[in-house]
């Protein structure tokens, strides 16, 4: 009763807060502003801007294609992970504490620098003292290793959100659910998943956001991302400031663009 | 004698320290409504929520229409043939009325979604609000919300109803349209087992009334005889306070 008549209220402030106009709110005019500001600048001095923009188009596409597998696998690796912490299984609980632990105490340019020199050479290793040579000839690929090391790390971040999610969700719903016969699978899948995921859109949103912007590390093992080119091309024609201004617009524009489409689905999933 | 459709033998549970349940012993024959009254921390919502084992037990032996709570297959057998309402109503709160009673139909049942479409809108005509079908739980009053809880349970076609104080969050002028649903079901034969301190209720519809104390069964009668003459000294002491 109560809790019911608190987010009545809720609403309907959340109703007065927001302007008119289908979702419209004031944050579109930033994006707006940094879009205009990289227009401006390529077409009134298309040199360097326009020809840096054109050298660094390739690295924009992989910065956004990194980031969104990562990201998807990370929804995933997540899930399981914050799944095994709840699990009543001490094994599958260990392990996942266990994993978010460690991962959580070391940098993330560390773990990269791992995964790209350091475990190939172990496979190697372990390659050549088998007498195996396809595992002793390995060579990583630097992007799918990239893409390994975001995972991994971001998975173990994602797990403890989840994890806090679920527990969010009052303990008389899984009650309630296993009274009428439903599964403990069943059960987390049709009445606890679902309103978790609400709770924890934001959280997820904002890790959406870290990871792009964490993505610019992928740089350092190999990967020619939009930080990496925005090196290359500074380097060549020794302009830092254009360059790394250019850099900075260009993220920012994908970071409150981003953030945009995460508060549009946070407020469509509100009202449902 | 039949065999009763719920059988406890002899059942114990500790909380740590706390002795919540010291050998409890009750059989329930079916059809009969059964209502249990105590004071707070004496167990009754501890033994309603061992029957669906909610709440596991540390001793003795339950068994509900045959089957005995043991493995985690019967522990889901016995869940589906025993519907439970709650103090807390606990609808679903993403799903709209409809949908939080056919959710489990469609999910354990294996019903068809128009088959439990149907089924939904006939419990909903039974408890009184068909006209809600489409909203949410957050904009029913309590007593709304807990006639759904009923209609969500009923679904499951249960042989037996638990109901662990179901009129305790209410709002005063809401509990009796919640009671009168409970009434009608007692009426057509529904095997009850209630935790509750509705007097009306219990005269109005018990066989048995049953008084606990301290994890233990104080005293069993009708509930004019348990209201009225009360045999046992700690049953006089509560029924004075509460009465």
């Amino acid at each position: 009763m109560t809790e019911s008549a608190t987010s009545e209220t809720q609403r309907k402030i959340s109703e007065k807060l927001d302007i008119p106009g289908a979702g419209f709110d004031r944050w579109w005019l930033l994006v707006a502003f940094v879009v205009g500001m990289i227009l401006l600048l390529t077409l009134v001095t298309p040199d360097p801007f326009a020809r840096m923009v054109r050298f660094m188009a390739e690295g924009i596409w992989v910065t956004i294609k990194i980031t969104s597998i990562s990201f998807a696998l990370v929804v995933v690796v997540g899930l399981i992970g914050g799944l095994g912490r709840l699990s009543r299984n001490w094994l599958i609980k260990g392990m996942s504490t266990l994993y978010v632990e460690v991962i959580r105490g070391i940098p993330l340019m560390v773990q990269l620098l791992f995964w790209y020199f350091a475990f190939p050479a172990v496979i190697q290793n372990l390659g050549s003292s088998l007498n195996w040579p396809a595992l002793s000839s390995y060579r990583p690929e630097p992007e799918p290793m990239a893409i390994l090391g975001l995972t991994i790390c971001y998975g173990a971040y994602m797990s403890e959100i989840y994890r806090a999610g679920i527990q969010s969700i009052g303990k008389g719903q899984m009650e309630a659910a296993r009274s009428l016969g439903m599964t403990s699978v069943q059960s987390m899948r049709y009445v606890i998943l679902p309103q978790a995921i609400r709770v924890i859109l934001p959280p997820i949103g904002n890790e959406f956001i870290s990871l792009l912007k964490d993505s610019s590390l992928v740089s350092v093992v190999a990967v020619a991302d939009l930080t990496r080119l925005g090196r290359e091309f500074s380097g060549r024609y020794a302009i830092p400031i254009e360059t790394w201004s250019m850099v900075a617009l260009i993220y920012l524009v994908m970071t409150i663009l981003s953030a945009r489409v995460v508060n549009w689905i946070e407020h469509k999933t509100k009202l449902a | 004698m039949t065999e009763p459709i719920i059988r406890i033998e002899n059942v114990t549970k500790r909380f740590g320290h706390i002795h919540a349940l010291k050998g409890v012993s009750l059989n329930i024959d079916k059809g009969e409504v059964v209502v249990i009254i105590g004071p707070s921390g004496s167990g009754k919502s501890t033994l309603l929520r061992c029957i669906n084992r909610l709440e596991e037990f540390d001793g003795g032996l339950i068994v509900v229409d045959g089957i005995p709570l043991d493995s985690a297959q019967n522990i889901n057998a016995v869940r589906t043939e025993v519907g439970m309402v709650f103090q807390s109503f606990n609808l679903f709160p993403h799903l709209s009325v409809i949908r939080n009673v056919t959710l489990a139909q469609e999910v354990v049942r294996k019903r068809k979604r128009a088959e439990s479409d149907a089924r939904a809108m006939e419990l909903l005509e039974k408890v009184g609000i068909p006209e809600k079908a489409n909203a949410f739980p957050h904009q029913l009053s309590g007593g709304q919300q807990q006639r759904v809880a009923i209609a969500r349970a009923l679904a499951m076609n249960p042989k037996i109803m638990l109901f662990d104080e179901p009129t305790s969050a209410l709002d005063p002028e809401m509990i009796q349209e919640v009671l009168d649903v409970m009434l009608s079901l007692a009426r057509e034969g529904m095997t009850m087992v209630v935790v509750s301190h509705e007097m009306g209720f219990a005269r109005a519809a018990a066989n048995r009334t049953i008084f606990m104390d301290e994890g233990l069964i104080v005293e069993e009668a009708t509930p004019d005889m348990l209201f009225n003459h009360p045999t046992q000294e700690r049953t006089k002491l509560f029924l004075s306070k509460i009465l």
